[in-house]
């Protein structure tokens, strides 16, 4: 029943070092710091003040936006500042800090609806949303806005379970540890969207938790099947599990709603369940601690807002020729320098690296040999692609639908002349975008002074 | 613990790279090109390790001359002129002589290459633009020797000319190469021609190996030998077709040319659609060349005139875009309007 994307990658999935390893919770942090902007979309407006007493749970930011979603404390104590914070995507964003009292009151206001079985479409969407539930897996995207955007069009449910960046084992291990809020929340997802059954889609690394969730599903008549997918790089990335579940593309510039298909991360799924049946809203999360610089990688449950410094601590430390500590995966996640910027909703590994895995070289140079093609999921020819951004021909860059990218880096992994392939396309499109806001912004200017012209 | 005191650097995703670099695909091809070197040194003496050593050392010392004298980085570490230092070897008769290889070696790194702006830059393949220019010498570039000869290094040789399989078929002498060499002796390489191609079956093991190790795509090499399969075999000289297409396919250079040369990575199309009609083009030019051209072989050219395609084809042949609704609709429409 899987279907196959285009092209894809198969790095070493390196995942043995955590697979099996259980998730354990990490000694509760003597300060969080707890950034107002943890999604895409607007950030949140800080609701408390210096001071202030807080439980877990509390909210302390509010969503100012549609697309927005509030955050909440993740441990009990006294805010003790509300100021710019540094921040995991590089630059201090307005944070809330909580020295943690560590009696881990709970908030009074969070108690679960009383009958969870009956709730509407729109109660359970201001539940997600009230809750700060956001997309997982890493894009951070509020989930309220993918579940009302979705309703009505979707045909096809499917919850992505694959994890297909190396090292990371924090959905594995959530499926292992938690099968029962997962299906929980599959039974949320299948009565909200009223399908008759949820695709789980696991990478076959993944073999025992696809088996465990198999049984689970018979014992308990759970509305869903799990779909075994090829271990392959970008398994994961939303526009090609669609097409690897139904044979369904994305088209350019849409979401996948726009083909009956809406992704929901298991972690993101497990979330929704916590806050529809016991009204707890997003404060931790289970991220892996992995990478050959890291002296005992672990799965940890940490509150949201716990500084990388304490993650790493907990894993025994890093090694001295520690070069690299990453927010993420390897294939596309950040690089830290500051090892105070804390825990986010969508932080799902922590990795250190001691070790050259990058290659670069100080020459690239292109041989030609067109696998950069043969791996782009996208039915891009990054090779070319390349040739134009590096000539400044946007116009060309553009019709060669650089825009399209979703920046895997599979070009740049495989390139053997060591190209930085989607470094220069991230490049490319903000220059696209930047040329475009200033040709939209001169056409505006012009027909103002044209009114204005006219007025006189 | 203080992690203030770690050296840390910030660079942009993707933080893991593959092993297999430039300098490792190009091993991969020397790889695969070792046990048709090895058995032409078996056919036809030593002199065929002399001819190839020389030849390598030759692109090496001209790639690096270059480069020092130009004040660029070294890039003898991604070995790809020493591929085609054993490619320029390959298509030369065993006994070339060494100096007309060096001026081969030159044209092919210098000229063909360099000047072009070093890997990847270069239009043409550099051994086989290096073949086209050594034929200025003609009387040495066609002087064979026949299997089971023991040239040495160096010294005197017997130089007595020695008809190949493509000029017999070249001259619709079927009859007469079958008596000279039957189909295994075809297949193993136990002909005569030129150092590298002789062995139909060791170059096809080598360009096997490629394909497994995802050197190469099979686009090339199956749509390059399967045109001259199916033209030889459709129009055969002879009243056995099937004689004639083996003969064809298992002579001459099409082996060599079809996995080792036509599949060079920057004079190939990129895509595998772009591939399959480079090798098509490739295949037709061969046979034309063989059945109607005034030389005997054809691969050489066929793939130099292909090279000359490559931008167009890369130009025309693009992927379908992503979850682009086909307009069958608007062609119809464009199809009526025209």
């Amino acid at each position: 029943m899987a279907q196959a994307f285009f092209g894809g990658i198969h790095p070493n999935d390196q995942k043995a070092a955590t697979n099996k390893k259980p998730i354990e919770t990490l000694p509760p942090p003597a300060q969080v710091v707890i950034p107002m902007s943890l999604h895409i979309g607007a950030p949140c407006k800080p609701c408390v003040a210096v001071g202030d007493a807080v439980t877990v749970g509390q909210v302390v930011g509010e969503a100012p936006a549609f697309v927005s979603a509030p955050v909440h404390a993740s441990v009990s104590g006294t805010v003790v500042a509300v100021e710019p914070r540094i921040h995991f995507s590089g630059v201090p964003v307005m944070s809330v800090v909580i020295e943690n009292d560590f009696n881990d009151t709970p908030c009074p206001g969070a108690v679960p609806p009383r009958d969870p079985e009956s709730l509407t479409a729109e109660q359970i969407c201001d539940i997600v949303k009230n809750a700060g539930i956001v997309g997982m897996g890493g894009a951070t995207f509020p989930t309220h806005v993918k579940i009302s955007s979705g309703l009505g069009k979707v045909d096809t449910v499917i919850v992505n379970a694959s994890e297909c960046e190396p090292y990371i084992t924090s959905d594995h291990r959530t499926l292992l540890e938690h099968p029962d809020e997962v299906l929980g929340g599959v039974r949320i997802l299948a009565r909200l969207f009223g399908v008759d059954w949820v695709h789980i889609a696991i990478e076959a690394n993944k073999a025992n938790a696809a088996e465990m969730l198999k049984i689970k599903i018979e014992e308990e008549k759970s509305p869903a099947v799990v779909d075994v997918l090829q271990t392959r790089y970008p398994q994961g990335a939303e526009k090609q599990l669609c097409q690897s579940i139904t044979g369904r593309q994305v088209p350019p510039g849409a979401l996948p709603a726009s083909i009956g298909c809406a992704v929901f991360n298991i972690v993101t799924t497990m979330a929704i369940y916590n806050a529809v049946y016991r009204g707890q809203p997003v404060t931790h999360r289970i991220v892996t601690v992995s990478g050959s610089g890291v002296n005992e990688p672990k799965n940890l449950l940490c509150p949201i807002g716990t500084p990388i410094r304490e993650l790493l601590d907990a894993c025994g430390g890093v090694k001295k020729s520690t070069f690299k500590i990453l927010m993420g995966g390897p294939m596309m996640g950040h690089a830290q320098y500051d090892m105070d910027a804390p825990i986010g909703k969508g932080t799902n590994a922590i990795l250190a690296f001691c070790e050259k895995e990058e290659r670069t070289v100080e020459h690239p140079a292109c041989i030609r040999c067109g696998k950069c093609i043969s791996v782009c999921p996208m039915h891009l020819q990054p090779v070319f692609m390349y040739q134009y951004e590096r000539a400044g021909m946007l116009s060309q860059l553009e019709s060669a639908h650089v825009l399209d990218c979703i920046e895997c880096g599979a070009c740049t992994y495989i390139c053997p002349g060591r190209l930085y392939l989607v470094q220069s396309f991230r490049a490319g499109k903000q220059k696209i975008n930047n040329a475009k806001a200033a040709a939209k912004a001169a056409a505006e200017a012009a027909a103002k002074a044209e009114a204005e012209k006219k007025e006189a | 613990m203080n992690y203030k005191e770690l050296n840390l650097i910030g660079s942009s995703s993707p933080h893991i790279r593959t092993k297999d670099g430039a300098g490792h695909i190009m091993g991969e091809v020397l790889l695969a090109m070792l046990p048709a070197l090895l058995f032409s040194i078996y056919n036809f003496g030593p002199r065929a390790l002399g001819t190839t050593a020389v030849s390598v050392a030759g692109c090496c010392a001209f790639e690096w001359l270059y480069r020092a004298a130009l004040k660029k980085d070294n890039t003898l570490g991604d070995l790809s002129a020493a591929v085609t230092g054993v490619l320029i070897a390959f298509v030369c008769p065993v006994t070339v002589p060494y100096w007309i290889l060096l001026i081969g070696d030159f044209f092919a790194i210098v000229v063909v290459k360099q000047l072009f702006g070093g890997i990847g830059k270069n239009f043409l393949n550099p051994a086989l633009a290096a073949r086209a220019f050594m034929l200025s010498w003609a009387g040495e570039m066609t002087t064979w020797v026949g299997p089971h000869s023991s040239v040495p290094i160096a010294g005197a040789f017997d130089a007595a000319t020695y008809p190949t399989p493509m000029a017999l078929l070249h001259a619709n002498d079927l009859a007469g190469l079958k008596q000279m060499y039957d189909l295994p002796e075809m297949l193993v390489g136990l002909i005569g021609g030129s150092l590298g191609e002789v062995s139909a079956l060791l170059l096809l093991l080598g360009g096997l190996f490629m394909i497994f190790r995802k050197v190469i795509t099979w686009y090339i090499p199956v749509s390059y030998i399967g045109t001259v399969a199916a033209l030889t075999f459709l129009f055969p000289r002879g009243n056995d077709p099937l004689e004639w297409m083996l003969y064809n396919v298992l002579g001459g250079g099409l082996m060599l040319g079809a996995f080792f040369m036509a599949t060079d990575y920057v004079t190939s199309p990129v895509s595998h659609k772009g591939q399959a009609l480079f090798g098509i083009g490739c295949g037709l030019i061969t046979v034309f060349i063989r059945y109607f051209g005034a030389y005997n072989e054809g691969v050489c050219y066929a793939i130099l005139v292909m090279n000359l395609t490559v931008w167009i084809i890369d130009k025309n042949i693009r992927p379908a875009r992503f979850g682009e609704i086909k307009p069958a609709k608007s062609k119809e429409k464009e199809a009526k309007g025209k």
